[in-house]
């Protein structure tokens, strides 16, 4: 593979930015941030850039290359057509910082709305509890998540409709749906899923679990499951009866 | 004087990693006002990356695992320079802290009858990691940082403390920069405990993120701190190798616990070749009672694919500079041969692997559960760090903790595997608890030196001024690990390390005037300009305390003295600042002697 490819990498600030094209060595097996780290050490010293483990563990690297939402650590450069320039840039859901760089601090504050984990009184006198493998590793599926906040990126809720102050988008969804399922967890979150994080206004149009790098099947494990206690509290006839009286 | 954001704490928490966030949580439940500061985003500490799991005698697997073999084998690992009261508290501890993480949600893989399921890993006798697949890491910091957000401490994220500030002695705060705007910041503190994990970044093939560039260990040494144990840096065996721009990514030593094996080009499983006096009575002689080993079968010996890192790794060199490697200069890590042991192999690998399998399938193309990998050892972990006394976790300066990797003591010459995640909550929990009480009995908030945080902010801004006609800052980091790779490696020579302190002079010398261009606003290159500071003490305390130590122990080989010599057994290494700028005093310490019964617990396991 060895040769130049260009990369076209947004560069900006919250008041202005535009594209820059960057013309770098590539050999076999480079991933994006790698080229993003020559062009930094060797072009562009103060390009802006999250990253961390280099592994896709640690959900820091989040962009949207070739307008797709991805990890760049994990976007390897054989699989991307090198004889056009490469477009990078910051995701779109969120506010830029600079360059490559967005600000995510809305997702933190999101999740401090979520009540948190309440665990039933242990099974043993020792403060232990008993669980299957089996039930545990529903709720392992949604833990997984390396909060990348792709996923948050192509919600259209957020993306196009702007609705962060009532909507917490899926990643907050699989963070409510762990707690919710957890087999020690004994809190209940469904008014607030309906009322508070208006879990209503997902249409499970799928676009978060399809870019999830984890592929945590966010919409059919999490989002239809909490869908369906948020239907049965609020709409199952015999309940709301039981809530009248 | 620059614009600057002044906040005030109890208790200042340097780093966001487990060790960060069990010790914030703990001083905030003892009523402290807690601050974090870290790097990076909340969750993206180097504890997210942890595979393996988390070492504790919890005797879920096994029922003859206690304390008292959790101990004795981490000091056997740590070739007995380990600070045995911090070994004792963390075999005694570690269980309480594994089942606390569970009561905050941690939900860890399930033995048949539901409790904890642990692993086995290398230098640990009976199974003993509690572990969630091959993700401990992101399971325990996303457990710690959930309730942690609940707890009512003030997080600072993506902010970098600079400098420590002293008040006649003790720590009175820190000053620091925000990555977003590059605005500084100062927080007052009555105590601050360090957690800042590693150094791996001062070596060019690593594990080991940006961020661990050992800021926690120069602010604690330009504090006037002791460090000790600084020569023993942990090199992993078994990292990646190719392609070459994921050099050094870990592969988990679960791979290994799962029934891996080590070959060469001649398909040699050479492991088997060379096992140390001391572990001969606990390692198979043979394949198959390897093999059963990884299975549970209680009454076989590990594999000698499970012997201490520093060993494995060592064998790894040998095997490659004997031209025995692997094409692209490793050895052979084989899992997939399990098939011929094991039905349904391939989604056995998947459950028990899934990040490796990923890891290997998208970055190097290779499908794990049908071919062997190719490794080579990785800078990895520090087992040296900032002295602290074993209960409290302070260090030698009034007022001033440290916890997780940026402390030394507990896995004196070289970690076991497990130990770490374990060290973080056992000992974070300490240092957040003796923090909050020395806050407390501290009174009134030490006052700041502002003459100081004047030099520190000016200091920083410097690189501003030279603009890009200064040193680039990435080359001499590029360098740095070079001569840090090439000269302070696994094998160590009195010539070479003399040639790295040289190299390290002049690479100080650059870094005086690195320069750079662009403005504050998140810029990296101005971030790694500021990290060289702290990087190149550390290299330098490394190199030093290398050469002083005139054997072979742990982690630390030397090719002129390749032995192990009992006279230096009885000494760890402290280094601290000298009176003179620039001046660092390496000293010999005698180890306290170890109390009786503990000194029965050792033979007794032998
Ligand atoms: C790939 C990998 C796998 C591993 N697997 C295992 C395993 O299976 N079991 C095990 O026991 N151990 C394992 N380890 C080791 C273990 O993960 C680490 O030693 C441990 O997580 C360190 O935790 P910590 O809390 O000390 O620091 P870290 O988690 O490293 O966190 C350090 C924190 O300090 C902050 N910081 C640093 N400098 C500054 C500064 N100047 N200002 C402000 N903040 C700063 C950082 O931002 C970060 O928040 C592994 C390590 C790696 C790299
Ligand atoms: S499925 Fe729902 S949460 Fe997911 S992207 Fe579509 S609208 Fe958003
Ligand atoms: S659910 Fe998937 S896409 Fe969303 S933040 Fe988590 S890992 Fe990223
Ligand atoms: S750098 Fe961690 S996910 Fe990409």
């Amino acid at each position: 593979m060895a040769g130049n490819a260009t990369f076209r990498i947004w560069r900006g600030d919250p008041v202005s930015g535009g594209f820059t094209d960057y013309v770098t060595p590539v050999e076999e097996g480079m991933v994006v941030l790698d080229a993003v780290h020559r062009i930094q050490a060797e072009q562009a010293p103060d390009l802006a850039v999250r990253w961390n483990c280099k592994a896709g563990k640690c959900g820091s690297c989040s962009a949207e290359i070739n307008g797709m939402p991805k990890l760049m650590c994990m976007t390897r450069l054989s699989k991307l057509n090198l004889n056009e320039p490469v477009t990078l840039e910051p995701m779109h859901t969120f506010p830029v910082i600079r360059d490559l760089v967005t600000d995510v601090s809305w997702n933190f504050r999101a999740k401090k709305t979520i009540k948190p984990f309440k665990p039933r009184t242990p099974d043993n006198p020792d403060g232990t509890w008993l669980m299957q493998q089996a039930d545990v590793e529903r709720v392992q599926e949604f833990r997984k998540c390396i909060e990348c906040y792709l996923c948050q990126d192509v919600c259209h809720v957020l993306r196009e409709h702007h609705k962060h102050d009532e909507f917490i988008g899926p990643r907050l969804f699989v963070y409510a749906a762990a707690l919710e399922m957890h087999p020690l967890d004994i809190e209940d979150r469904v008014i607030d899923l309906r009322k508070k994080h208006s879990i209503g206004y997902c249409n499970i149009t799928t676009c978060c679990r399809k870019v999830c790098p984890e592929s945590i099947t966010i919409t059919e494990n999490a989002i239809i499951p909490l869908k369906e206690r948020v239907v049965d509290r609020f709409f199952d006839p015999l309940k709301t009866l039981f809530h009248i009286i | 004087m620059p614009e600057l954001q002044r906040f005030s704490y109890d208790v200042l928490v340097i780093g966001a990693g487990g060790a960060g966030l069990r010790a914030a949580i703990e001083a905030a439940a003892d009523g402290a006002k807690v601050g974090v500061v870290c790097k990076s985003l909340l969750g993206k500490a180097h504890t997210v990356m942890a595979e393996g799991g988390i070492a504790a005698a919890l005797a879920n697997v096994d029922d003859r695992d206690n304390w008292r073999v959790h101990f004795a084998d981490t000091m056997r690992g740590g070739q007995y320079l380990n600070n045995w009261r911090m070994a004792e508290l963390h075999a005694k501890e570690a269980p309480e802290c594994v089942r606390e993480l569970e009561a905050w949600g941690a939900l860890f893989d399930r033995t048949k009858d539901g409790r904890i399921l642990q692993r086995n890993f290398g230098g640990h006798k009976y199974p003993r990691l509690a572990h969630v697949g091959d993700r401990t890491g992101l399971e325990m910091i996303r457990t710690l940082q959930d309730h942690g957000i609940h707890c009512g401490m003030e997080v600072h994220m993506e902010c970098t403390v600079l400098d420590l500030l002293m008040d006649s002695g003790r720590v009175a705060g820190a000053v620091g920069y925000d990555r977003e705007k590059g605005h500084f910041l100062l927080w007052q503190a009555k105590a601050i405990v360090i957690a800042t994990g590693g150094i791996g970044r001062a070596f060019k093939v690593t594990s080991n993120s940006w961020e661990y560039t050992g800021d926690g260990l120069a602010l604690a040494y330009r504090a006037g701190a002791e460090l000790q144990d600084m020569e023993f840096v942990q090199f992993h065996p078994t990292g990646m190798v190719w392609p070459i721009s994921v050099r050094g990514i870990l592969v988990t030593e679960g791979v290994r616990g799962e029934g891996g094996v080590l070959r060469n080009s001649e398909g040699r499983r050479f492991m088997f070749d060379d096992i140390p006096d001391n572990y001969k009575s606990q390692t198979a002689d043979n394949e198959d009672e390897g093999w059963h080993y990884t299975q549970g079968d209680k009454n076989a010996r590990r594999p000698p694919e499970l012997l201490t890192r520093d060993h494995v790794a060592r064998c790894i060199n040998r095997e490659v500079k004997a031209g025995r490697g692997s094409p692209h200069g490793g050895v052979y890590l084989d899992i997939a041969w399990i098939k011929e042991r094991l039905p349904k192999a391939e989604e056995h690998i998947k459950r028990k692997l899934p990040s490796m399998y990923h890891q290997f399938m998208q970055l190097a193309d290779l499908d794990i559960t049908k071919e062997p990998m190719e490794v080579g050892p990785t800078t990895h972990y520090m087992m040296g760090g900032i002295r602290v006394d074993g209960d409290s976790q302070m260090s030698t300066v009034p007022g001033l903790f440290a916890a997780g990797e940026a402390a030394a003591g507990l896995h004196g010459a070289n970690r076991l595997g497990g130990n770490s995640l374990s060290d973080l909550v056992v000992f974070g929990r300490r240092a957040g608890r003796y923090a909050a009480e020395f806050a407390r009995n501290n009174g009134s908030a030490p006052s700041i030196d502002e003459e100081q945080l004047e030099s520190v902010t000016k200091a920083a801004l410097a690189p501003f001024d030279r603009g890009i006609s200064g040193e680039n800052p990435y080359q001499i980091q590029y360098d740095l690990q070079d001569t840090m790779q090439g000269l302070v490696g696994i094998v160590r020579t009195e010539s070479e390390m003399e040639d790295a302190l040289d190299k390290i002079t002049q690479l100080e010398a650059r870094a005086g005037n690195v320069g750079i261009g662009g403005n504050r606003q998140y810029n990296n290159g101005w971030h790694t300009a500021m990290d060289l500071n702290s990087m190149l003490i550390v290299s330098e305390a490394i190199t030093h305390s290398a050469i002083i130590r005139k054997e072979s122990r742990g982690a630390q080989f030397r090719e002129d003295f390749p032995n192990k010599d009992p006279e230096w057994g009885k000494y760890n290494i402290v280094v601290k600042r000298g009176e003179f700028e620039g001046e660092m005093l390496i000293e010999k310490r005698a180890i306290p002697s170890i109390p009786e019964e503990l000194k029965a617990v050792i033979e007794e396991m032998k």
